[in-house]
């Protein structure tokens, strides 16, 4: 079953004689269960493309639904109960209040959901155990490292069962240890907890844990790999071909 | 050229940032001009000589208090632009590591400076302008001066002397910046943005000690302004009381600060409902470095609260008693019986042995053409009767609760027929004596409360070998001077064959002028008052008060500390506000990613703006709350002190300060929730 599937999005800028194509006639499906990348040079319109779905920004033309309903049909105000009932947010910058605690992160979302408190509790551990953050929810942002700042962010996007978590860059800010612990706790995200996840980035290594991998290239998809019985090695190299002929942006994957 | 074009762009775009800072500027600059350009108001309005005296007494008074007013506006604007700066920093990071000197940002500084000051000044003077005019109505109403030819008034005095202290101010804020500038590294700018905020958690248990011994000693403070107020011996204790207040208010916020969050957090429930976790928070990790501008700021308003309220209701309960308090034209008293000193000329001695009515005929002054319903009559006192004598056993617990009253003053003694004569002049009730009587008049409270300490004790008191018995347990309402207030400390009616003229003290005559209308009573009155030149003045002590002297002192004295009260209320409450406002702004474009995120994971417009909504009003509230409280005991103490006010009075002068709190307090907190609702809207 589709959990996402775009027909013929476009979004364009600017005024007459001086529009700028960001995204110019994408259709895609994503399923159930499915981990996809999405990835292009900067420029190539897939922070916007991922915008549009999140609803942060409208499309110029097309449709995305997301499970049965058309986004692009939602009035304003229902605009943030979508939101926070259908879709989970992985930020580059962890996007964590810094005045509030992390399990008070976590729960923010459900607290926004106006979910019981006894029931938040529950879940709140709940998940914080299965991404490996227990011992540090009594503390602050600052006081813990990177790495379990973004788990953080990923337990707060996980929590509320969204049907599409949507990941933008999440690795940016990340060293290299930080950011495979969370490619990997990702993966565990998406294969033992049943999340589907769609991730935009211009990292590589990060594509290579995806299933399935989508080229953007001037607003327009370029290319479609899937890595099916591959091992993440074998895709990575694939990944890096369809990159060299994409041009440009080579110079960065190793 | 390329500096100026440049701070002018900034100025521009970060006008949102600026507003309300401006706005505060031309607010403090028109308010500089209209209460300087009083003087200019007061010429057109007509009143009398002695009301143009106060007027230019209040116009001294006036200016002094300016000079306060500016070393105020001068800290509100190096505090604002010191925030703006910090909130530049990123920006003046870029310039320096561009290549751009020191120097030059300094240069841009400047201007900007130049221009918000040059632009405020001219703003703020013509609304100044305009505001005057009304200022003439309020100035003619105040000193109930009809206001026959209106018309519009520009003070050029004014104008310069707002122009000298603001420039001043501009100049200052100048130096300010550019010692700021030059002082501040490159790093720092930099990085300004990138420094998190540490939230420290303050231990719960010294919270609630400090909080606990900070709420006694405040109990401490309010306690000896209201219920112990008789024992405070000397005026300086007051600044100690405020003093151990001011601190304690200081470790009441901070102490609070620290518990706050946890006290809600307590409640799951309620921690967890909607924002509310998110906005405590906020407010907490804010609180911790704002508890001393918050503390500033609650004495501030405690302050204002305070001298509002009291002008306020000074000038109304100085005229509500004067129908009861002058009731006769005019009453004119002499010592008798002088003996020439260094103060007492031989003349005066000498005249001292005239009554009233000789010396006026000796002035060429007559009498009975000008005057009718004469009662003339002696005062006597002696030294056998001082307030210790009549004090009695009493004398020793008055004396622990008043150390320093006069004691061995004599007392003043009336015959109870002079007093009825008085009495039914002045309206008050006449007194009955047996041969073995006395009473007591007065009515200033604490001087009652005394007096009736004695007379409860039934004291008696000896004149001339005789006794006499108090005939009531308290004291009687009355006087013998008129007065604006309740001044009259206690005088004895004793009967008639008590005394005899060997103690003779004083000589009073009280009468009404033969004259139907105001205008005929004024020319007496002027009459009166030219008695002054007359070269037999020089020689005797007599002395006059009349009921329109009265009146109009009372009035003037009124509006004068009504305008001064005024003039520093409305300064402090927009310092207040104006700061609360600056630095919650400047937070809010911190905040802009907070609530960016919240919306970006589903959060809806509804919740945000409830959100921010309840943060700043919180911000405004928590010091205004205290400061009430305050205000309650300060208010009770001003009264204590000033004894003149009615409880109606006061009831409406709150009222007045209740007002003024919510429409320039809340205007300001208004403005901010709206500017701030602008900085976080999604873009």
């Amino acid at each position: 079953m589709s959990v996402l599937k775009l027909e013929n999005v476009k979004k364009y800028y600017g005024v007459k004689n001086n529009i700028t194509k960001a995204v110019d006639g994408i259709s895609f499906q994503v399923d159930e269960g499915e981990f996809v990348a999405i990835m292009g040079a900067s420029g190539s319109g897939k922070t916007t493309l991922l915008n549009c779905i999140s609803t942060i920004d409208n499309v110029t033309s097309g449709h995305i639904y997301v499970g049965r309903e058309d986004i692009t049909e939602i009035k304003e105000d229902d605009m943030a109960d979508f939101r926070r009932e259908n879709l989970g947010f992985i930020f580059q910058d962890f996007n964590l209040l810094d005045t509030l605690s992390i399990e008070e992160n976590i729960s923010l979302s459900l607290i926004i959901n106006h979910t019981d408190v006894n029931e938040m509790d529950k879940r709140v551990l709940d998940i914080a155990s299965k991404l490996g953050i227990s011992d540090v929810l009594k503390k602050f942002p600052y006081e813990v490292s990177g790495g379990q700042k973004q788990r953080c962010a990923c337990a707060r996007a996980l929590i509320t069962h969204p049907k599409l978590i949507l990941a933008d860059e999440p690795t940016g800010a990340l060293d290299s240890k930080s950011s495979r612990m969370l490619l990997e706790t990702m993966r565990d995200m998406n294969e033992h907890l049943g999340a589907t996840i769609l991730m935009v980035t211009h990292d590589t290594f990060s594509a290579s844990f995806c299933k399935r991998v989508l080229f953007l290239k001037d607003g327009k998809i370029f290319n479609e790999i899937l890595r099916g019985d591959k091992s993440r090695k074998e895709f990575f190299d694939e990944i890096i071909d369809v990159l060299t002929l994409l041009g440009g942006d080579t110079e960065n994957v190793r | 050229m390329m500096l100026c074009k440049l701070s002018f762009k900034n100025i521009r775009k970060s006008f949102k940032d600026y507003a309300i800072y401006f706005f505060t500027l031309i607010l403090g600059v028109a308010i500089f001009y209209v209460f300087n350009a009083i003087d200019s108001q007061t010429v057109m309005i007509n009143v009398s000589s002695s009301t143009k005296e106060i007027i230019q007494l209040m116009n001294q008074m006036l200016s002094g208090v300016s000079v306060f007013v500016s070393f105020i506006l001068g800290f509100l604007i190096i505090y604002a632009s010191r925030f703006l700066i910090r909130r530049r920093n990123r920006e003046f990071g870029i310039y320096l590591t561009l290549g751009m000197s020191k120097r030059k940002i300094s240069a841009i500084l400047l201007i900007e400076t130049l221009l918000i000051g040059v632009l405020s000044l001219v703003v703020g003077l013509g609304l100044g302008v305009v505001l005057s005019q009304f200022m003439s109505l309020l100035v003619a109403n105040m000193f109930e001066a009809d206001l026959t030819n209106f018309q519009f008034v520009f003070s050029s005095s004014a104008c310069i002397k707002t122009l000298g202290y603001f420039s001043i101010m501009y100049l200052v804020v100048m130096i300010f910046n550019t010692v700021n500038i030059s002082r501040c590294k490159l790093i720092d700018l930099i990085q300004a943005n990138r420094k998190s905020e540490k939230v420290k958690m303050k231990n719960p248990y010294v919270c609630i000690v400090v909080f606990i011994i900070s709420a006694i000693f405040l109990g401490y403070a309010y306690w000896r302004v209201t219920g112990d107020v008789e024992s405070m011996a000397y005026a300086g204790e007051i600044l100690v009381i405020m003093a151990i207040g001011a601190i304690s208010t200081f470790f009441i916020f901070w102490s609070l600060s620290g518990l706050l969050l946890r006290i809600v957090q307590s409640n799951k429930k309620f921690y967890y409902k909607g924002l509310n976790s998110f906005i405590l928070r906020q407010i907490s990790s804010k609180i911790n470095t704002t508890v001393f501008s918050m503390t500033t700021i609650c004495l501030m308003l405690f302050i204002t609260i305070c001298v509002l309220s009291s002008a306020l209701s000074i000038k109304n309960s100085m005229t509500a008693n004067l129908t009861t308090l002058a009731p006769a034209d005019i009453e004119i008293d002499k010592n008798l019986d002088l003996v020439p000193n260094n103060r007492v000329t031989e003349a005066q001695a000498e005249d001292s042995h005239l009554s009233v009515r000789e010396t006026l005929e000796r002035m060429d002054f007559d009498v009975d053409a000008y005057f009718k319903d004469i009662v003339d009559f002696n005062v006597y006192a002696t030294n056998n009767l001082t307030i210790r004598d009549t004090l009695g056993s009493s004398f020793e617990k008055i004396k622990n609760q008043f150390p320093n009253l006069m004691y061995d003053s004599a007392e003043a003694i009336v015959r109870e027929s002079d007093y009825n004569q008085v009495a039914s002049l002045f309206h008050l009730e006449p007194v009955h004596l047996e041969d073995d009587e006395y009473v007591v008049i007065a009515d200033f409270d604490s001087w009652v409360m005394i007096r009736d300490e004695a007379l409860k004790m039934g004291e008696s008191i000896t004149l001339n070998g005789n006794v006499y018995y108090p005939k009531y347990e308290e004291c009687i309402d009355g006087f013998l001077e008129m007065s604006s207030n309740h001044i009259n400390t206690g005088f004895f009616v004793v009967p008639d064959d008590a005394v005899d003229e060997s103690i003779r003290a004083q000589n009073i005559m009280i009468a009404n002028y033969k004259a139907e209308t105001d205008e005929e009573k004024q020319e007496i009155e002027d009459k009166i008052v030219q008695l002054d030149n007359h070269p037999y003045a020089s020689s005797t002590t007599i002395s006059a008060s009349s009921k329109i002297a009265i009146y109009e002192g009372s009035v003037g004295l009124g509006a004068c500390v009504t305008f001064i009260g005024l003039y520093l209320g409305i300064i402090f409450l927009i310092s207040c506000a104006a700061i609360l406002a600056l630095k919650e702004l400047s937070e809010s474009s911190d905040n802009r990613e907070r609530y960016t995120m919240l919306r970006k994971i589903g959060t809806d417009e509804k919740m945000i703006k409830r959100a921010l909504f309840r943060q700043i009003a919180i911000f405004f509230l928590f010091p205004l709350v205290l400061a009430i409280i305050h205000s309650i005991f300060g208010i009770m103490f001003c009264n204590f002190i000033l004894e003149t006010f009615g409880n109606k009075q006061l009831l409406y002068s709150i009222i007045m300060t209740a007002i003024f709190i919510v429409v320039i307090y809340g205007g300001y907190f208004l403005v901010t929730y709206f500017c701030s609702k602008n900085i976080i809207r999604a873009h």
